[in-house]
């Protein structure tokens, strides 16, 4: 029983990595309905930023963290401005491709810059883990510390979704560009913003991430960021509660299945659920369906 | 309006047709006469395999309509399954044994088309994409945990882990994630090039047929093609068995050039890397998808981008970006229009 | 719905062909080609179409008319099953369609066209007809890439077979042209072309008038009468253009918030108070 709350603790742990990440893809893809495949790599940058502040810089870990926010923010909003935006118009095959390019452009560039051997990712917090019932559980801080930052983000998106007139002008962006725009709202503007928070998120995503697998390398995106676009789909894309239950979901699967099922197939079983769920909800578990209108 | 003449289809295929061949003429003139450089012809047969991929997924994703982001899968399992049967089968004759591998690969592929096929067609565009996009890595991580030996009494299968226990004389030919070792290099540039004069002749004459036209219908719009009586699942499922067949064919022609293959090899970034020739070529385009994947292979291997060394990858995600971006700018296609359909016209007014 | 209209629908329990009083004389005798009872759907809490009743001969031409948002195309993807209805029962030639889908009913002999233009866009003229004749023309995929005589044999019938659909609209000349680059009124033509190459024993016609001018429309009232003639089908439409519709349809359903308001012929219709109050409000009393 024990055993199963402590890896029942990784799987939300996990999940609220994958959660953070997949807000990135399903805002992004809410607004400018785009696939975006270089938001994995976001999250590589973000974690080499915050790595070489630390460990290079001497930085406290809460700087280099903030400066990682900074910087993706800023790659978020360059990648939008250069890449995507000039394809506003184009099919989303056409921009999906683009955003395998600059994917490809940010792991190369990584490679070149950082070069593609392992730097092992300072551990933040205390190794120390909170025992429980005299050490049957175990409880790490990086593991409390990562739920804690996912509350605090959804619910500040939600606040910000709801409330804000930028929260609302996404919102009605992603309804009708056309009709927001008449209604005066900035889309570009608008979409530019989605990018920022969606990077800097990934950037918070990235931080936690290696806290808990700490080899970083160029590729190290690119599966959590598959899992986390899955995770998106799977809560059905578009939907920011969709995005959190997504991912935990996906968090716990993975980490019940190599535990209790198999280490090697564990990635091909949450693929399975996956499929499905899709199968079950053709639109993910919270996402809407929509009629083509005839 | 813009007018396709009757036989400009045709007229198309046959000059593709007609390049494939020019191409292979010169390539086999060249390689006599001792002009290619071995890194050049250890490229040859990749790059038939790559053009067939690239084919078979714009079956998918040019003539069927759908995003594919797991094609390498079926790629995958017609190398390791050709590669077993290149293995395994007791045929002398080297080109008998590659072409049966090829069949062998073609059929398991198709069979794991089918059986993708059938849940994932029910899916609409990125909910669609992102399903094939999970079976790749399924079929990925079936294969790292597979091992498959032979011995006097024949083939044994285990799943997992290694249980197999040979009797005498017995020998592993698929290692779980290490891969297939030592395959005797059977595949040739003949091989590959007679496998994409097929592919190109099978997805010509199925575009041209009843079966062909209904794909496209359903592509174009899919309520209109039901309402006229099309079966939408009969017609997708074939487009899309057909692509995976083709894959599978493509998979054991690339393996067997090889002298080691794994799971690796097949992963989202192959099936990536395929797209990516296909929407460069242009999608429904053929030859397009050709000259995209000959290209594409080939660019990374010449001189000048070998000359960048570590920039390459660097330069061949800018290129990638550069020309997305230029092939969408609407000044670019008013451009690339309007020469079009003057040349259209000038044909027009000679018919 | 007015009382009038109610008592002349009986409960259609008792009565097994309820409204045949529209049907022209010529088709009394035979069986109705399409026949609704209580026919209904309900989009969330929202009931779109209720207890639609309605028949159609085998040769007539029926118009379904209504101002805007009354529900005229919702029905015609009930009878198609482009959506399924939540309640009554669609019979086409005497076979109930229940639990079909929208390719089962086009086999059964229902055809039609799409309020917005649904062409296949990249498809030649001739080919979006060869679409239309594919459960005419049958022959295997296999035979089709391995090009087999049964190919050869199939192509050519389907080719001459199309050329002679689209003279019906003197469209033979543009076979070759791309259908998504056709001009609008051609585009709409095209459409009913493809449907009538279903060979279909119902055609609907969804707006076919809309965008096009009083000569267009007028010949195009002349091919519709043309269409029923030499196919002998019924031909079902929604339109706006009441010149079209007075002039051409022998039986009309007036449809208002998803209800039937009235039933009749050209001259019942434009005389009955219900249909004016529906277009043009009521009257303000003096």
């Amino acid at each position: 029983m024990l055993i199963f709350l402590n890896h029942l603790i990784n799987g939300i742990s996990l999940g609220s990595v994958y959660a953070i990440i997949a807000l990135g893809y399903t805002m992004v893809y809410g607004i400018a309905k785009m696939l975006n495949f270089a938001h994995g790599d976001v999250i590589m940058v973000g974690a080499y930023i915050c790595f070489f502040s630390v460990s290079s810089f001497h930085l406290p870990p809460a700087a280099g963290v903030l400066l990682a926010v900074i910087a993706c923010t800023a790659l978020g909003i360059v990648i939008e401005r250069l890449a995507y935006k000039p394809l506003r118009q184009a099919t989303s095959l056409a921009v999906l491709i683009t955003a395998i390019g600059v994917s490809y452009f940010l792991q190369n560039g990584a490679q070149l810059l950082w070069s593609s051997n392992i730097k092992m990712f300072p551990s933040f917090f205390s190794s120390q883990p909170i025992s429980l019932f005299g050490g049957e559980l175990k409880i790490t801080i990086a593991a409390i510390v990562t739920v804690l930052a996912c509350v605090v983000i959804m619910l500040a998106l939600t606040w910000f979704t709801g409330r804000t007139k930028m929260g609302k002008a996404m919102r009605a962006c992603s309804e009708d560009k056309g009709a927001a725009q008449l209604m005066g709202i900035n889309v570009n503007a608008t979409i530019s913003m989605t990018f920022a928070i969606g990077s800097a998120l990934a950037a918070i995503a990235g931080v936690l991430f290696c806290s808990v697998y700490p080899t970083l390398t160029p590729t190290t995106g690119s599966m959590p960021g598959i899992k986390a676009f899955t995770a998106a789909v799977f809560g059905g894309i578009g939907s920011i509660p969709g995005a959190l239950l997504g991912g935990i979901l996906l968090g716990i699967i993975e980490i019940f299945a190599s535990a209790y099922i198999s280490t090697q197939m564990s990635n091909a079983i949450v693929f399975a659920v996956l499929i499905v769920v899709l199968l079950v909800r053709p639109s993910g578990l919270l996402g809407k369906q929509i009629r083509e209108k005839v | 309006m813009k007018k396709i003449r009757l036989n400009r289809t045709s007229r198309v295929n046959f000059a593709t047709f007609g390049a494939v061949i020019l191409a292979y003429a010169i390539i086999q003139i060249m390689r006599s006469a001792g002009l290619l450089s071995s890194t050049v012809q250890g490229q040859l047969v990749p790059i038939c395999a790559y053009v067939a991929m690239a084919l078979s997924l714009n079956l998918t994703v040019g003539v069927l309509g759908e995003l594919s982001l797991g094609h390498a899968g079926f790629m995958s399992v017609g190398a390791f399954a050709g590669a077993v049967a290149a293995a395994a089968l007791p045929i002398p004759s080297n080109a008998l044994r590659l072409a049966a591998a090829m069949l062998i690969g073609a059929v398991f592929a198709a069979a794991v088309g089918t059986l993708v096929g059938i849940p994932v067609l029910r899916l609409n565009g990125d909910y669609l994409a992102i399903v094939t996009l999970a079976f790749g890595q399924i079929i990925k991580s079936i294969v790292e945990n597979l091992y498959i030996g032979m011995d006097g009494r024949g083939l044994h299968v285990s799943f997992l882990e290694n249980r197999i226990i040979f009797r005498d004389g017995g020998r592993m030919i698929l290692n779980g994630a290490m891969g297939v070792n030592g395959i005797d290099k059977i595949s040739s540039f003949t091989a590959g090039f007679i496998l994409i004069m097929l592919v190109l002749a099978v997805i010509f004459n199925l575009v041209g047929s009843r079966a062909g036209r209904a794909i496209m219908a359903l592509r174009d719009n899919r309520i209109a093609a039901e309402s006229v009586g099309i079966n939408v699942t009969k017609y997708k499922l074939m487009a899309f068995v057909i692509s995976a067949a083709m894959a599978g064919a493509a998979g054991t022609l690339f393996a067997l050039g090889q002298n080691t293959i794994t799971a690796n090899k097949f992963d989202f970034n192959t099936s990536i890397l395929i797209l990516v020739f296909v929407v460069l070529g242009g999608q429904g385009n053929m030859w397009g998808s050709i000259v995209a994947a000959t290209f594409l292979t080939v660019l990374p291997e010449t001189k000048a981008m070998r000359g960048l060394a570590d920039y390459r990858m660097l330069v061949y995600a800018i290129v990638l970006i550069l020309v997305m971006l230029a092939t969408n700018n609407p000044t670019v296609q008013d451009f690339i229009n309007s020469t079009f359909r003057r040349k259209k016209k000038k044909g027009g007014a000679a018919k | 719905m007015s009382e009038q209209q109610k008592n002349s629908y009986p409960k259609p329990k008792l009565v097994p062909v309820p409204s045949t009083n529209i049907i022209p004389e010529r088709d009394v005798d035979k069986r109705p080609i399409l026949e609704c009872r209580h026919l209904g759907i309900d989009f969330g809490g929202l009931t779109a179409v209720d207890d639609f009743n309605m028949a159609i001969g085998r040769t007539e031409i029926a118009g379904l008319i209504g101002p805007n948002g009354a529900g005229k195309t919702t029905v015609f993807n009930l009878l198609t099953k482009v959506y399924q209805p939540t309640r009554g029962t669609v019979m086409i030639d005497g076979r109930d369609t229940a639990g079909k889908s929208t390719v089962q009913v086009s086999h059964m002999g229902v055809a039609r066209t799409f309020q917005n233009i649904r062409l296949f866009g990249n498809l030649t003229v001739e080919d979006n007809v060869k679409v239309g004749l594919h459960e005419q023309m049958k022959y295997s995929a296999l035979s089709g890439i391995l090009r087999l005589p049964s190919y050869w044999k199939k192509e050519r019938e389907a080719h001459e077979k199309a050329l002679e659909l689209l003279h019906i609209f003197d469209m033979q000349d543009m076979a070759g042209y791309q259908a998504g680059s056709l001009p609008y009124g051609a585009q709409r033509r095209l459409e009913i072309v493809r449907a009538l190459a279903t060979k279909p024993s119902l055609l609907l016609l969804d707006e076919p008038a809309a965008g096009m001018n009083p000569s267009e429309t007028a010949e195009l009232m002349n091919n519709i009468r043309k269409i029923r003639d030499t196919f002998q089908i019924a031909i079902m439409l929604i339109e706006h253009d009441m010149n079209l519709v007075m002039g051409v349809c022998e039986g009309i359903c007036v449809l208002n918030f998803g209800r039937i308001i009235a039933k009749g012929t050209p001259d019942d219709i434009q005389a009955n108070p219900a249909v004016i109050e529906a277009y043009l409000g009521k009257q303000k009393e003096a």
